[in-house]
């Protein structure tokens, strides 16, 4: 017979093997999908999990899809840790890009070493003023930011919309919706030839080892965690809730406001309507499968970013719909999500003695 | 110039017909959070239930199946969200995302073989009558059964919450879940419900825009309505009356973006599309300024799991 029995405190070990076997439990109902509609499963996650990485170019695309995953869940576990529901990453990452964008766009026939920091600077602040606003609002007038955060996301690419198709719209582009090329200084240079992989992946890195130096070595830090696990505690102990709510937003929205700088001063070299395939929700899975650790978020930004490559390969190769990477990704989440019980719970096996 | 009363009527119906998906998945997700559960994936239960119904209808050609297949299939995936949520006691806001990203992946997955198929004509109910009245016809009689409903629905819910031994269960589960269980109340079974009953109408209102109100099937259909439903509930203080008018101020603001395109009211398209999001911040916050009311009205055990052991 099994009995559940509840653990006297949460497993440390386990804290850490559960995201692997969520991840292991994605691939086994993953393959159950596919054959079900009708692939072959090994062949299918085959072409969804290894073919994507094989070659040079393909670990390149993986490290490009990877950074503003790791960079925006960096900034959420802040949020998370501290209990404040940021989902509006999404928006930030689009409102930093458009600022960023915007100064980039000043500078369209300058060249200059000054170009590019300005640029990265501006979309920092642009993702800090859009996350202020939930931060802001939570703070001040009791707003859900959950809500108001996601509202947020339909709005800044509404803005960006307006603005590429609009006054921003490259004068010679023959109406595309896009803005003109930035110039070669606003653009972050790449760091092989004929590869896509660029230097924001330094920011990300920057990202994961100031996070783990505030988080682990900073009284601030503490704060933040003592915040996460009982408000009345960090009331009771002093704690400035306002200001650390307010904080931990802004740093959030700076993080995905770089990442959107990522997104149009890498490769691409200008704003338009798709700037980021959702990298600002997926992240949320990120941070929860990385266990809001700066390493784990490493870790988790790598495993969840083969599954865009996953979906792009699948379907050229199989065609398989490419949506099926949203599938994984909200799987992994559910997994994860659901062998968290073991932290809480474990199974005693009792013998059946009469 | 001679505006014609009915033409108002007709606008009228318009507005309302836009505010039924909005009235039926905040209803559904009201008595969700009134048993004392947040369910933050209505967004992907009502895409879920936009490409269930389109396939069903177009597979099997029958709109009553259709119609009760898409309520099941939000019944189905909401099932998982009652498993994770109230089994394995995982934290509502995470697991209401991973349903959210998880139901927008699977209805696009299955939708790929539907895309561009026309949708079928939804019955209309007192067609002759529309022209009888002026301006009340068109605002009271053609509709669908789905419309009449919605309609309908929140007295439905107030009744059931008010008046209803049943109704009184869910709200002590939601308001005080431990004193419920020592009543003998089966806290987990009343949340089961009342989530799988969330499910079922934000699957019929994900039926509703892909069969009737645009019938077709268009990727990512629901366009946040799921979310504005949500932010409904907090806006109705979890009342379901003031759903009605919360639902047909966010039916006028979409509406309305199109007659101000058709006069050619020199506003960004933009800007008018982002009107419905926008207003919902400031409703929020002016809802949620009152921090004693929201407190009050709020179902005490909202978001947090309950476990026996505890």
């Amino acid at each position: 017979m099994i009995k559940i029995v509840k653990r006297d405190q949460p497993s440390r070990a386990i804290f850490f093997f559960t995201p692997v076997l969520a991840i292991f439990l994605t691939l086994v109902a993953g393959g159950l999908i596919f054959f079900i509609l009708g692939f072959k499963p090994f062949e299918a996650l085959k072409f969804f999990f290894i073919v994507p990485i094989a070659d040079k170019y393909g670990f390149s695309e993986l490290l490009l899809k990877a950074t503003p995953l790791c960079l925006i869940a960096i900034g959420l576990s802040f949020c998370f840790k501290s209990n404040n529901w940021n989902i509006g990453a999404e928006g930030q990452l689009t409102f930093g890009a458009i600022v960023s964008g915007g100064v980039a766009l000043l500078f369209y026939e300058q060249e200059g070493f000054y170009i590019l920091p300005i640029v990265i600077l501006a979309g920092a602040i642009g993702g800090m003023l859009y996350a202020s606003i939930p931060a802001i609002l939570k703070t001040y007038f009791n707003t859900n930011e959950i809500l108001v955060s996601l509202m947020l996301v339909y709005v800044s690419k509404l803005i960006l919309d307006y603005l590429v198709v609009g006054p921003w719209s490259n004068p010679e582009g023959f109406n595309f919706p896009e803005t003109r090329q930035f110039s070669d200084s606003a653009k972050l240079p790449l760091l092989f030839e004929g590869l896509r992989i660029h230097a924001g992946i330094f920011l990300a890195l920057a990202a994961v080892v100031i996070s783990w130096f505030v988080f682990y070595k900073t009284y601030l830090g503490f704060q933040m965690k003592v915040s996460g696990f009982s408000l009345k505690t960090a009331k009771y102990a002093g704690y400035k809730g306002k200001k650390m709510i307010i904080l931990v937003f802004l740093i959030s929205g700076a993080c995905a406001g770089l990442a959107g700088v990522g997104e149009i001063t890498g490769p691409i070299g200008q704003l338009h309507r798709e700037i980021s395939p959702d990298y600002g929700f997926t992240a949320i899975i990120v941070a929860f499968l990385g266990r809001l650790h700066p390493v784990g978020i490493i870790f988790a930004s790598l495993v969840v970013a083969i599954t865009y490559l996953g979906a792009e390969t699948a379907q050229i190769f199989m065609q398989i719909p490419k949506y099926t990477g949203q599938v994984f990704q909200g799987m992994i989440l559910f997994f994860l999500l659901a062998s968290d019980y073991l932290l809480f719970f474990k199974f005693k096996f009792i013998g059946s003695k009469k | 110039m001679i505006i014609d009363i009915n033409f108002i009527g007709l606008i009228i119906a318009s507005i309302m017909a836009s505010a039924v998906p909005l009235i039926l998945a905040s209803c559904g997700e009201l008595i969700t959070e009134r048993s004392g559960v947040l369910n933050l994936g209505v967004e992907g239960m009502m895409i879920i239930g936009a490409i269930s119904g389109f396939a069903l209808m177009t597979v099997t050609g029958s709109l009553i199946i259709a119609i009760f297949g898409a309520m099941l299939a939000g019944v189905l995936i909401s099932s998982i969200f009652a498993f994770l949520t109230q089994t394995l006691i995982t934290n509502h806001v995470a697991t209401g995302l991973a349903l959210t990203i998880f139901g927008i992946g699977i209805s696009a997955m299955i939708g790929k073989n539907f895309v561009g198929i026309p949708g079928k004509e939804f019955p209309i109910l007192f067609e002759s009558l529309k022209d009888t009245i002026p301006l009340i016809g068109p605002i009271l009689f053609g509709h669908s059964i789905v419309f009449y409903f919605a309609f309908a629905l929140p007295f439905m819910t107030n009744y059931f919450l008010k008046k209803t031994k049943i109704g009184l269960i869910v709200r002590a589960v939601g308001d005080s879940p431990v004193s419920a269980s020592n009543q003998g109340i089966k806290v987990r079974l009343v949340r089961y419900l009342c989530i799988l009953y969330g499910g079922a109408m934000s699957g019929l209102a994900g039926a509703y825009l892909s069969m009737i109100y645009t019938p077709q099937w268009i990727e990512n259909m629901t366009g946040g309505r799921g979310w504005i439903a949500l932010a409904l509930v907090v806006f109705s203080t979890w009342n379901p009356i003031k759903i009605l008018i919360g639902a047909m101020i966010f039916g006028g603001l979409t509406i309305i973006q199109f007659h101000m395109q058709a006069i050619g009211v020199r506003i960004p398209v933009q800007f008018l599309t982002a009107l419905p999001y926008i207003v919902t911040i400031i409703v929020l916050v002016v809802i949620s300024r009152d921090s004693r009311k929201i407190r009050l009205s709020t179902p005490s055990s909202l978001g947090k799991s309950f476990h026996k052991d505890n």
